[in-house]
């Protein structure tokens, strides 16, 4: 039940949560009141080492990120050969200029979409289906998704690799079982989109057991009384789930995917092992080119420009996932 | 309310016989990777590689155990990812933990900018980061140390572990320690004795969470150490040569690799269910 615990104030605005909704932020120390100098350094206090770690290890090569990506960088500076000097936006011009890099972009949205839509839906229709079959069979099904959910991926991956093996792999075997249909021997790396299919299933197979848990945990918290009121005014099954449970699973299916379109728009281990650390020209994603760039051609200003612009067009998500997150999150 | 006798009445459902054998694929579907991890890891070598191979278990050998602890020195990346994931998990509770209680038990001037900013600092991928972070610890000459392996995975690790006890620390009720306070107890000594046992458990629920990721990264681990000082995640590659794979004893690495891991996120899942979906990070 845990995982209802926290979730569910986000999905049901009526619940009663233990601390009333955002007052205005500004000074009101809970206990005492009192805003002493003393008292007020506390919290800053406290956040310090967090804040001058974080200031280190992130702050400073997001810094750099953005600062690299406006010079020339290559291995001459990498060994301090040369001093990098400014170049405004060439990196960005070349990288923009560059038909292959609008392929790649397409490629990855095109791949992030998919993955999402299926991660989303399956995992909408699996959480409904475990309301509906006997407890044991949910048992069942809650532990293999756990365990794929924990899979590292790299092991995931591994797997997956070995499942689709153009010679020994089990689902060319099982398919060619299947009349008329000759797999053996298929390679299906041979071309970028089936590749990438596979890696999409391996991605979304890793991802839908987060999305059953927690849609789950929401399901749960969906009242019967108004799901039994739906059906008494002459909803459908279709009719009850439209208009009761998803807008009331409404918050949390966002969250989840904008979640879910972060993740998939950063896959890397997949791509990377699947194509034992070379991805061809048609496999390659925002994340993959990037590192491509940096590390195969040793261009690290265009490499960081490419990761620049891919958090740009993450940002939107991010947006919408923050806003969710703050409201839901009662973070007065 | 009367609806809910209705609801109670409705007495027992359809017959569930479709829905459980919907239930059953979906089942073998998503335990079937699993399953052909442990089928291949324990079967004899030589049936790994039929072409028209049977899909129940064909014997029992543990050979390609000891031929995955022989195909590269296994212990040593183990070792490595050991310290650094510990390590990591050390300091990110401390120093999480002091900036959790910051930001759920004060209430200051710029505290939003802060929860704003470690929220949004989880969102940035991993992978985006590869390069500056790169060139950092080269600058810093930790390149193929586990001292700059740790510093790195802090950047995820960190976050992960505020925005998570923060959730967990919300959650007891601040008048538990008003009362305490009432009795004369100081701010720190409520805290430990009234808010720390109760902290217990989500601590070490995030911890272990946390231990998982840092000893699942694999990018950071690839890019940041050399051959001879890789990690656990990268072990796993030793079994593709330019001569082939072999695919039967890395069945076997892997699941070495995985069961560990998975019965630690079986133990804690339930209680980070709720922590993750405000927490947010996997990979």
């Amino acid at each position: 039940m845990s995982a209802a615990d926290t979730t569910t104030p986000a999905k049901l605005p009526p619940a009663t949560r233990h601390t009333p909704p955002s007052p205005p932020p500004g000074p009101d120390a809970p206990p005492g009141r009192r805003t002493s100098k003393a008292t007020a350094a506390i919290p800053w206090a406290l956040l310090a080492p967090c804040l001058l770690i974080l200031a280190l290890v992130l702050g400073y090569p997001l810094v750099r990120l953005v600062t690299l990506s406006f010079q020339k960088f290559g291995q001459s500076q990498l060994w301090g050969f040369q001093p990098a000097e400014s170049v405004g936006f060439d990196n960005f011009g070349k990288v923009l200029g560059d038909s292959e890099f609008w392929d790649v972009v397409v490629r990855t949205i095109v791949f992030a979409v998919g993955s999402v839509v299926l991660t989303m839906v399956g995992g909408m229709l699996i959480a409904l289906l475990l309301q509906r079959v006997s407890g044991w069979m949910k048992t069942l099904i809650n532990i293999v998704l756990v365990a794929g959910w924990g899979m590292p991926i790299i092991v995931a991956t591994t797997v997956f690799k070995w499942l689709f093996d153009s010679d020994y792999g089990i689902v060319n075997a099982l398919l060619s079982r299947l009349p008329g249909v000759d797999l053996i021997g298929h390679n299906w790396f041979a071309s970028g989109p089936q590749g990438l299919a596979v890696i999409m299933l391996l991605v979304v197979w890793g991802a839908v057991p987060f999305v059953v848990i927690t849609l789950g945990a929401g399901l749960t918290q969906v009242p019967k009384e108004l799901e039994e009121a739906a059906r008494l005014d002459g909803a459908g099954a279709w009719g009850v789930f439209r208009y009761v449970t998803l807008p009331i699973l409404k918050p949390i299916i966002v969250m989840l995917t904008t979640l879910s379109v972060i993740w998939d728009m950063g896959v890397f281990p997949q791509v990377f092992v699947m194509r034992n650390g070379h991805p061809e020209a048609e496999f390659q994603l925002l994340t993959t080119y990037s590192y491509d760039r940096a590390f195969a051609v040793n261009d690290y200003a265009q490499g960081s420009a490419i990761a620049l612009l891919t958090v740009v067009l993450l940002l939107g998500v991010v947006a919408v996932y923050m806003r969710q997150m703050l409201k839901i999150g009662d973070v007065e | 309310m009367t609806s809910m006798s209705t609801a109670t009445l409705s007495g027992p459902r359809k017959p569930k016989l479709g829905w459980n054998l919907l239930g059953l694929l979906v089942f073998l579907t998503a335990g079937f990777p699993v399953y052909w991890m442990l089928n291949t890891a324990f079967k004899p070598a030589k049936d790994a590689i039929d072409p028209d191979p049977s899909l129940l278990p064909t014997g029992f050998t543990l050979a390609n155990f000891r031929r995955a602890l022989n195909i590269a020195d296994f212990w040593g990346p183990v070792g490595r990812s050991l310290i650094v994931s510990l390590t990591v998990v050390v300091i990110g509770i401390v120093v999480g933990m002091l900036a959790a209680l910051a930001i759920s038990r004060f209430a200051f001037r710029g505290r939003k900018i802060v929860i704003v900013g470690i929220l949004a600092v989880q969102m940035v991928p991993l992978v985006a980061m590869i390069i500056p972070v790169f060139l950092l610890l080269n600058d810093l000459g930790q390149y193929d140390r586990l001292t700059g392996l740790i510093i790195t995975y802090l950047t995820f690790i960190l976050p992960f572990t505020v925005w998570t006890l923060r959730g967990f620390i919300v959650n007891i009720p601040k008048e538990l320690e008003e009362a305490a306070m009432v009795d004369g107890c100081s701010r720190t000594t409520a805290f430990l004795r009234v808010v720390f046992p109760l902290l217990a458990p989500g601590l070490v629920a995030t911890s272990v969470y946390g231990f998982i990721q840092a000893w699942n990264e694999y990018l950071y681990a690839l890019m940041l150490m050399s051959q001879k000082n890789q990690t656990a995640t990268v072990w796993l590659g030793n079994f593709t040569t330019k001569h082939g794979t072999e695919y039967a004893p890395m069945m076997a690495g892997s699941t070495m690799m995985a069961v560990p891991i998975v019965v630690l996120f079986l133990l804690v899942q339930r209680k980070m269910a709720a922590g993750l979906t405000a927490g947010a990070v996997k990979g």
